[in-house]
């Protein structure tokens, strides 16, 4: 049997204000000395569990028991026991990395004498040892996080809650956080638990407690969640030109619940433990795949929640594509702040109806090339070609070709979906008549003349984000730029986005993606990875893939590929 | 024995954590002096965050100018820029009979650095001036002014200011006054007649002979510097605490909410005295205020109206955890009252009732009226202990209000 609990949720409620209901008859038990990972999407009610593990929260009704302590009668000495790691660390970034680990240590009550050894084995492990005299705030993402966390270790707690550790952290550094991780839990016994929206990133614990909307959705080690799927995951191998179709017509059949454009080709789950019978092009060929924790989560929620209705995507007819010549053309393009470039001479082409992901951490130069591209920004030194248009010429007249979302979706959240609408294609410059028949395309298309009235700061996530997509695309823009359009969104809903991206890529429209989230990379045609202003790779992700590829790890995913290019940058610099 | 001294102190503790809900923190790290292992650990928390709390004073650009930048450009701009004072003010002179008892009394506005005499024919082309702007008031002295200064009822003169500016209208006013009775007195000096003369008039000079606003503004202006200090920039950085973060981290520790709270009235209340020392400094060696009251009565008071200022700050920290939204609030419920409403500027006896009243609730009223006796006026006792009690019960308010509404949650 496992092992004696460390943290013991009964029946736990919390609403906040009344009708918003964070979390509902929650119980779970969390193991001692084992990594357990709480994973859910945003607004799942993560963050509402951790405060309240962490005494920062009262339930409303139930009780939450650490260690035997009560967590609303004993909050003080389970305090004493705990590290809390909030989002965004939780560090005074006005002090250096020193006088955070000494404030920490003194607030923790860890003895003088004890301190020197404790900083020595703290600062090496996290390799922050070069750089304690810096101030928290000039720390990259990943030194920051490696900081918070030697933050919350100093005082040898025996139960650590880190609240979304990785969020906004490049890959190396998130690597090496579990690498700290499990040293601790392996050497001091140390409880962790940690919550994530990485479905990828909960593989990597010894248990996951899955939550949705309040509710737990299951728990237990993350091979038990592979092996209810098993038989429901398939692969099927097939040439590029064919799988957005092959993508849309397998959604289509009944017996399937999810599809999804993956690596060389389409990955399926089904309703049960069983293939069914398609009628299958000869160059199409199905296999079994290995299941993951996603496919559980979305196969569950698929089969949970209603259907999504298969409206299809369709634009109005357009004029004829044209050549096929490169609809974005970029050519030693630069861009310096003072003396700092953060962009450093890329190049790269994308063709029509191409789905391009930007690729990498934060600070690797993605959003800048992003907004040049978009000419919000001016570029530097190099040529930028849109839709035929040189931006360092006519920066407006390419904006008038490309629709754009950015990550907060830029709707105006006092104003209703259709007077949303109404004033994107007012500033697109829409005529009257034209006006109105966009508006009725977009309505219908994303589902949307239920909530025409309602606010749009009232929609839920996913039909923000239909509507923020629907205001980019009602000029029938020939571009589409998305930034970050799927972070914190629940799986279901990212699914249901790239359905609509691929339907818009086959009608010809050229998207461009930035993304941090390798697992989404994997819905682009092509992509780049950036790192410091440079790209370290280009191509198609199988290519991207094969930059990792040993004879230990013949099947890399694209995060091992990442970490490879990203080490072979810094051997090559030092 | 051990055990009766520590249950002595304990019932101590009781009975003052009753009335002084923050001291009781202060008291426990106190008594736990006694026991040894407890002693590091509680008092090295509270040492912490106060050597924190001022790291990031001195790495913070905002908390300095605050602190320090902000009070100079009010000293300097009160100080140099800002006069309450009215000097040569254009006054029409019409003098309807000439008699040497006109011609003497007259002559004295010439040589006054108060007034320009715009000497004016009639009663009508006066008019016209002061609707004009040109003269700022009238004075006339009527056809029977000799024969009338002779009678028994006094001569009388009469004064037309313009009510727009009424501030200068009264100061004119109250230089004409002077100026008359003054007339009067030398006069009855000479002619050795008896003189009624109406002793509260001298009223506006007294304790600054030399009209000089600047010495009643610059005292003033110290109780809106410690208000900067104490209420909006103690809100400011507590809210920033939430707004980073910060806050959550450090409630997660065993930090006790007492030691948050002392973490940051310590160092705001240091800085606060800081900021006190360096506006004294400059009110008496750079603007030559006197000060003829004790410095160290002065200093208590100053002591009392940070605590409540401090008080003031973080209640309003503790209802609105946004540094936008805190900073609003401390401005309009703390800044402008003691800027308005305290005496320092506007005479709160000329405010209309209403106001008068709600002045009572605005501490800054309180240490104004401290500030500018012990400044001008000395150690009166009689202004001086009310004025701080006020003060000690508002301070005990405050801070009491905000440990009662501090807890160690987030919500």
């Amino acid at each position: 049997m496992r092992a004696e609990p460390a943290v013991h949720i009964q029946g736990v409620h919390k609403s906040f204000g009344g009708s918003c209901t964070a979390l509902e008859n929650f119980s779970a038990v969390l193991a001692k000395s084992a990594v357990t990972g709480l994973v859910g999407p945003d607004g799942a009610g993560k963050t509402t569990l951790i405060r309240l593990i962490a005494g920062l929260l009262e339930p409303d009704r139930g009780r939450i028991q650490v260690f035997d302590l009560d967590t609303t009668t004993d909050t003080s000495r389970i305090q004493r026991q705990l590290g809390y790691m909030p989002q965004r660390f939780g560090l005074y970034e006005d002090m250096t990395v020193e006088e955070n680990l000494d404030l920490y240590a003194d607030l923790q009550g860890l003895e003088r004498e004890a301190r020197k050894d404790r900083y020595r084995a703290l600062l090496q492990m996290t390799g922050l040892a070069p750089f304690t005299r810096r101030l928290a705030g000039h720390l990259s993402g990943g030194m920051k996080q490696k900081l918070g966390l030697a933050c919350v270790l100093v005082g040898n707690p025996r139960l650590l809650l880190l609240d979304e550790p990785t969020v906004g952290v490049d890959p190396v550094s998130r690597r090496e956080l579990w690498q700290i991780l499990y040293s601790q839990v392996r050497s001091g016994g140390l409880t962790v638990l940690l919550s994530t929206a990485y479905l990828d990133e909960a593989e990597r614990c010894q248990e996951v407690i899955l939550i949705h909307r309040g509710r737990p959705m299951g728990q237990g080690p993350p091979d038990d969640f592979r092996r209810r799927m098993e038989g429901r995951v398939y692969q099927v191998r097939a040439p590029a030109s064919l799988r957005r179709r092959l993508q849309k017509n397998l959604y289509a059949v009944p017996e399937i619940v999810d599809s999804v454009v993956q690596a060389e080709g389409v990955r399926i789950i089904t309703r049960t433990p069983a293939l069914p019978t398609l009628e299958i092009p000869a160059l199409i060929d199905i296999s079994p795949a290995t299941p993951n924790l996603e496919d559980y989560f979305v196969g569950t929620l698929a089969q949970l929640s209603p259907r999504p209705e298969k409206r299809a995507l369709t634009l109005p007819a357009r004029r004829a594509a044209g050549k096929d010549e490169p609809v974005i053309v970029v050519e030693h393009l630069k861009r310096r702040f003072g003396n700092f470039y953060a962009v450093k001479d890329i190049s790269f082409e994308v063709g029509r109806g191409e789905v391009f992901g930007l690729l990498g951490a934060n600070g690797a130069g993605k959003t800048t090339t992003f907004r040049m591209l978009c000419g919000l920004l001016p570029v530097s030194e190099g040529k930028a070609r849109v839709a035929g248009v040189d931006l360092r010429r006519a920066p407006a007249k390419a904006r008038a070709r490309l629709g754009y979302m950015a990550q907060k979706f830029s709707l105006y959240g006092q104003l209703s979906v259709e007077e949303n609408l109404t004033f994107f294609s007012g500033v697109y410059g829409l005529k009257r008549p034209v006006r109105k028949q966009r508006l009725d395309w977009a309505l219908n298309t994303f589902d949307l003349t239920p909530f025409v009235a309602h606010k749009a700061v009232d929609l839920p996530l996913g039909y923000k984000q239909r509507l923020a997509m629907a205001c980019a695309l009602l000029h029938q823009p020939d571009i589409l730029f998305l930034d970050e359009p799927t972070s914190g969104v629940d799986p279901l809903a990212r699914r249901e986005f790239w359905r609509r991206i691929n339907a818009l890529a086959e009608q010809k429209v050229t998207v461009m993606v930035t993304t941090h989230f390798m697992e989404e990379a994997e819905y682009c045609d092509r992509l780049v990875i950036m790192q410091a202003g440079t790209i370290l790779a280009e191509g198609t992700p199988a290519e991207i893939r094969r930059h990792a590829e040993t004879a230990d790890n013949p099947t890399p995913t694209l995060e091992d590929a990442f970490i490879r290019l990203i080490g072979a940058t810094v051997q090559t610099s030092s | 024995m051990r055990r009766i001294e520590q249950r002595g102190t304990d019932s101590k503790c009781a009975v003052e954590n009753r009335f002084f809900p923050v001291l009781r923190d202060l008291i426990t790290v106190y008594d736990q002096k006694t026991f040894h292992h407890r002693k590091t650990t509680l008092s090295r928390r509270l040492a912490a965050l106060i050597r924190k709390e001022f790291i990031q004073i001195v790495r913070d650009p905002s908390s300095i100018a605050i602190a320090f930048v902000l009070p100079v450009v009010l000293l300097l701009l009160f100080g140099y820029g800002v006069s309450l004072d009215a000097r040569h003010v254009p006054l029409a002179l019409v003098v309807e009979y000439p008699s040497t008892e006109a011609e003497s009394f007259t002559r004295g506005f010439y040589h006054s650095d108060y007034f320009v005499p715009v000497p004016t024919a009639s009663m009508e082309t006066a008019e016209a001036l002061l609707m004009s702007g040109e003269v700022l008031g009238i004075l006339r002295l009527r056809e029977d002014f000799a024969r009338r200064l002779k009678g028994e009822k006094g001569a009388p003169i009469q004064l037309i200011v313009n009510g727009i500016d009424a501030n200068t209208a009264r100061l004119v006013e109250g230089y004409v006054t002077g100026t008359w009775f003054q007339w009067l007195q030398k006069r009855s000096g000479m002619t050795r007649t008896a003189l009624s003369l109406p002793v509260e008039l001298e009223h506006r000079i007294w304790y600054n002979a030399a009209v000089k606003s600047r010495n009643f503004l610059v005292p003033g202006l110290i109780a809106v510097i410690m208000t900067l200090i104490g209420a909006l920039l103690t809100s400011l950085v507590v809210a920033r605490e939430w707004e980073r973060g910060t806050m959550e981290a450090l409630m997660s520790t065993p930090v006790t909410m007492g030691e948050i709270l002392l973490g940051k009235l310590i160092p705001y209340f240091l800085l606060g005295t800081g900021g006190l020392l360096l506006s004294v400094a400059m009110a008496t060696e750079l603007f030559e205020v006197p000060m003829r009251g004790s410095f160290w009565l002065l200093w208590l008071g100053s002591s009392v109206f940070l605590l409540v200022s401090l008080g003031m700050g973080l209640l309003i920290s503790t209802v609105s955890k946004n540094q936008f939204v805190a900073g609003q609030i401390a401005i309009i419920v703390t800044f402008l009252p003691a800027f308005i409403l305290s005496g320092f500027i506007f005479e709160i006896h000329d405010m209309p009732t209403v106001i008068q009243w709600i002045t009572h609730l605005v501490p800054a009223r309180y240490y104004v009226a401290i500030l500018q006796t012990v400044f001008l006026a000395g150690d009166i006792h009689s202004v001086i202990w009310p004025n701080l009690l006020a003060l000690v019960i508002m301070a005990a308010f405050f801070l009491g209000r905000t440990r009662q509404l501090s807890h160690k949650r987030l919500e």
